[in-house]
């Protein structure tokens, strides 16, 4: 099981997702010029501020050649993941529905939030093991998820919200409360709060429970899901 | 020498860039003739206060800069210290504090970029920052600029900070009247390095090639070290905004790849950034170091604006470059990899055997300057110290009446005021978690732990009580260097080394010339005493304005290290029944206290002897329980005494206490001064009934009370107090609403 993390020119969680990715399997960087995934089983496109962001949060990033790899890799069924600013990415790349706003308090915000998990039967969820709620990090500035009404009612009916934030953690403002979504067809996931610190008692505050959606990653590349 | 038929710059445009008449006659000698406008340009940046420490030098030599752990010291772009395993640890602290006056979110955002290139110009990458923040007073009606100013410069940093991927990790910040119109803006990085990876700046081998790298150059920051860096803070300041520079941390972090991989592949004679005085002090820096000649050529330098003047783009202070120097045959492959991380590069001169400096405008020379001119032989001037015999400083406003009211109010009310309520509302602005090191968050623990790959850790504390040192600058400097310490303790770690940054007024007004003066003898009788030398720092004077000077500010940043970072302290109580402890020496004082101030008290002339031995020993003892898992939580007794920091242990903790102080305190003291006075050295630890009272072996040890569920409860003789965790958690927030939407 290899993971790929994308590395564009601004990123700032590269690293810390390829140490996370590591604790479940092999893990490499991809450069952002690059077209080639380099055979991952698994695409995470990490935090940052891709092309430093200027424009709108990870406006740029969608078009560069290792995005429009992925694009191709998502269509085909691939697993990818977003984290943060690569949750923007995902979707500016129309990968995901909706939009990620700037936070209702339009400060960057730091802060340990408990998630609701939603769904648990993903790709992204199936090794949660019964956890109800993960102690996370959040850290961003544009985390206010938002989509049309009629969007949000497709993505409640469907199922496509994983993760919620919980009772008085939704400090950004997120309609429905909605931290993670995925894609219709389950194998997109993307999230504002930081899994990958969250995946050793150290550094994660004595949380380990970001480290369950890389594991669920892996069991589900493992049981060939092509969901 | 080709000017034409152009004018030679006169006295009067010397002393408009800030240099005396007497040295302007000495540039004249140097150069054997007055100085054209390139060459009076240069040498008033490099013979100003901020790039030639012309009244601190001889001050500074007197610090102790030598230890076992100690790298590479002062005069490099940062100190750097041996944390074991092959690694170092750079770090040094630098003041952007006129530029953030002037405009505080690109001030303090630029603050951060140039404190960052320190560290990496010398080979580290950098792993965490810290900021040391002053202020003037908010929460009265005249707080308007005060709020704008913390607004901006929290804004800015974080905007720097996390966009570029370094955590920002800890911190402090102080509001006291005398900030109010020069607000302190200090910020610390610290950096990690395999140990041959350091490089130093000098550069060397005539022939080799000078190169510029990373952002183009443009008007932004013309005069930001000598107009605006070395004089007094005016009121038309608004007209300096220009001399401020814009920071850009996505062309920073692109910068910082390129360099540290450069170094990593073997690419570079030398490294150095561009700072202060921009390419006027690289080059002319990097030349004095390795005692050879540096020529330039203007021309070849990328610009943002066509029509710039040679002297423009010698002294530009545009963020983001560095200069390196190297060798012919390895030009092509630096210049490949400046174009893969998509940033300038280019060759702009040659290191040269002439000893000069020498300006080209293409083919024509447009000034020719000895280099030891330039940077060695800028005068050096003697304060003139005076201790002064009227008070300096205007008592504080009061804020609170305590006649009257119970010691329940007065811990209330100081644990709601600005220099004591919780900086969640501040640290919250920053990512502390990125690059996943962080072991101890802010208000986790007293210093920030970050993670070593081995197995141990860093530990890093900023701090300094600018009143306290207003009171008496030598013992508060002291007490300064010794919080930090402490705060080190508590993590479980010990110090390798100490930077400073060393913020105070004018210094040719004989009183600030004694502040200036004490200090430093307290920062190198406690920095010898701890053995925590100094490795570098920066020194930021003229921060005084028509109504006066600053509190003298000696910022002090400590680095240590822990062999176990799964050990780390933490300053919060974390079971019920543990026993709580107060250790080490304890003589409270009101005097220069925070309730002092609350109540409008003038500030003392001294402040009580210490007895360092006797907190170095309590350190001692504290660090060691630390480190064998002794102890629950250990946390310094600081800013509003004992009972305050109950209240801190309760907080961070989300647990109460019951204690009784009668042991404690002394006969007939006022139950205030046993509360809330103030003292170097006390410690308050939790921990199991055994693991306590061990800390007796090698310190005083007093058994007070234990940790208990939700209230905060003491009593001392027939004073009794207490208050529930509710009530506690709601008046410590009180900054929140210095952070609307």
């Amino acid at each position: 099981m290899k993971f790929g993390v994308l590395q564009f020119p601004g990123s700032c969680d590269e690293v810390d997702a390829l140490q996370a990715a590591r604790h479940v399997g092999d893990a490499e960087l991809i450069w952002h010029a690059e077209r080639d995934l380099r055979g991952a089983d698994a695409i995470v496109v990490p935090g940052g501020f891709s092309y430093g962001d200027y424009l709108r949060a990870g406006a740029i990033a969608r078009f560069s050649p290792a995005m429009e790899s992925v694009i191709a890799f998502a269509r085909d069924g691939g697993l990818v993941l977003g984290i943060c600013n690569g949750f923007q990415v995902l979707c500016e790349a129309h990968l995901l529905p909706g939009a990620l706003l700037p936070n209702a308090n339009l400060r960057f915000t730091f802060r340990q939030v408990d998630l609701d998990v939603v769904q648990t039967d993903t790709p992204f969820t199936r090794a949660l093991n019964g956890l109800a709620r993960l102690s996370i990090p959040a850290k961003h500035s544009w985390g206010r998820y938002y989509a049309d009404a009629p969007t949000l009612d497709e993505l409640e009916r469907r199922g496509q919200v994983v993760l919620r934030y919980a009772s008085g953690h939704n400090f950004n403002g997120s309609l429905h409360d909605i931290a993670g979504v995925s894609n219709e067809s389950g194998n997109v996931f993307g999230l504002m709060p930081h899994p990958e610190h969250a995946v050793d008692a150290l550094t994660g505050d004595g949380s380990t429970d970001g480290l369950t959606i890389f594991q669920s990653m892996r069991l589900a590349v493992e049981e060939g899901a092509r969901v | 020498m080709s000017d034409g038929a152009s004018t030679l710059p006169t006295v009067q445009d010397a002393l408009a860039l800030g240099l005396t008449r007497a040295e302007y006659e000495l540039v004249c000698e140097h150069q054997s003739g007055p100085p054209n406008q390139v060459e009076l340009a240069m040498y008033s940046l490099l013979w100003s206060e901020h790039c030639a420490y012309k009244h601190s030098k001889r001050l500074l030599r007197t610090l102790p800069t030598e230890g076992p752990h100690v790298v590479m010291g002062p005069g490099e772009n940062a100190g750097a210290v041996d944390v074991g395993d092959g690694l170092v640890c750079a770090f040094k602290v630098e003041s952007h504090n006129h530029p953030s006056a002037v405009e505080p979110f690109q001030g303090a955002a630029t603050g951060v970029g140039g404190i960052l290139r320190d560290i990496f110009a010398i080979g580290a990458r950098p792993i965490a920052v810290l900021d040391s923040l002053r202020f003037g007073e908010v929460g009265g009606d005249r707080d308007q600029r005060s709020r704008y100013l913390l607004d901006g410069a929290v804004s800015g940093i974080a905007h720097y900070g996390n966009s570029i991927g370094v955590p920002t990790v800890g911190g402090e910040v102080y509001f006291e009247a005398p900030y109010e119109q020069n607000c302190l803006i200090n910020a610390m990085a610290l950096g990690l390095a395999p140990r041959e990876r350091l490089v130093r700046s000098a550069a060397a081998g005539p022939g080799n090639v000078v190169i510029l790298f990373g952002a183009s150059t443009g008007r932004d920051g013309i005069g930001g070290a000598s107009v605006l860096a070395s004089a007094e803070l005016g009121d038309d300041d608004g007209q300096m905004r220009p001399t401020v520079q814009v920071g850009d941390p996505f062309e920073e972090s692109k910068l910082l790849e390129c360099s540290l991989e450069l170094l990593d592949r073997g690419l570079l004679v030398s490294l150095q950034d561009l700072g202060a005085a921009g390419l006027t002090s690289s080059a002319s820096e990097m030349a004095s170091a390795g005692g050879v000649g540096i020529d330039i050529d203007v021309s070849l330098v990328p610009l943002r604006e066509a029509d710039m003047e040679p002297f423009e783009i010698m002294v530009s202070e545009s963020q983001e470059r560095m200069l390196c120097v190297v060798e012919p045959a390895r030009v092509a492959d630096v210049l490949a990899l400046c174009e893969r991380w998509e940033i300038h590069g280019t060759a702009i001169g040659a290191v040269t055997e002439t000893g000069r400096m020498r300006v080209f405008d293409g083919s024509e020379l447009v000034g020719d300057m000895p280099v030891s001119a330039l940077v060695d032989d800028c005068p050096l001037y003697d304060l003139s110290p005076v201790r002064p015999t009227t008070p300096v400083y205007a008592s504080p406003t009061a804020t609170f009446e305590p006649d009257g009211v119970s010691p329940r109010d007065c811990l209330l009310a100081l644990l709601s005021c600005p220099n004591i309520a919780s900086r969640r509302p501040l640290f919250e602005h920053y990512d502390a978690i990125v690059q996943s090191r962080t072991v101890r968050r802010p208000e986790q623990a007293d210093a920030a732990v970050l993670a070593l790959p081995a197995g141990g850790a860093l530990a890093v504390s900023i701090d300094c009580n600018g009143r306290r040192v207003a009171a008496d600058p030598y013992r508060g400097t002291i007490e300064a260097v010794l919080e930090c310490a402490s705060n080190l303790a508590c993590v479980g770690a010990e110090p390798l080394g100490t930077t400073n940054n060393l913020n105070f007024g004018n210094p040719e007004k004989p009183h600030v010339a004694w502040q200036l003066t004490e200090s430093v003898r307290g920062l190198g009788d406690a920095c010898r005493a701890l053995d925590a030398p100094i490795v570098g720092g920066n020194v930021s004077l003229y921060n005084e304005t028509s109504s006066g000077p600053i509190y003298p500010t000696p910022v002090i940043g400590m680095v240590g290290r822990l062999p176990d970072a799964r050990c780390a302290g933490r300053l919060g109580f974390a079971r019920a029944g543990d026993t709580v402890a107060l250790v080490g020496p304890f003589t409270p004082s009101l005097d220069a206290s925070e309730l002092s101030k609350l109540r409008g008290q003038a500030l003392p002339d001294e402040l009580p002897d210490i007895d360092i031995a006797a907190v170095r020993s309590a350190q001692f003892a504290v660090r060691g329980a630390m480190r064998i898992g002794g102890l629950s939580s250990a946390h310094d007794i600081a800013e509003g005494g004992l009972a305050i920091a109950l209240a801190e242990c309760c907080l961070a903790g989300g647990l109460g206490a019951e204690v009784r102080l009668d042991a404690v305190a002394h006969a007939d003291a006022d139950p205030l001064q046993t509360l809330f006075g103030e003292c170097p050295g006390g410690f308050l630890v939790s921990g199991i009934a055994t693991g306590v009272r061990a800390l007796g072996r090698r310190t005083r040890v007093r058994v007070i009370g234990t940790v208990s569920t939700d209230a905060l409860s003491i009593q001392l003789g027939d004073v009794s107090l207490s208050a529930t965790l509710t009530e506690l958690t709601e008046v410590h927030g009180a900054l929140a609403e210095l952070f609307p939407c």
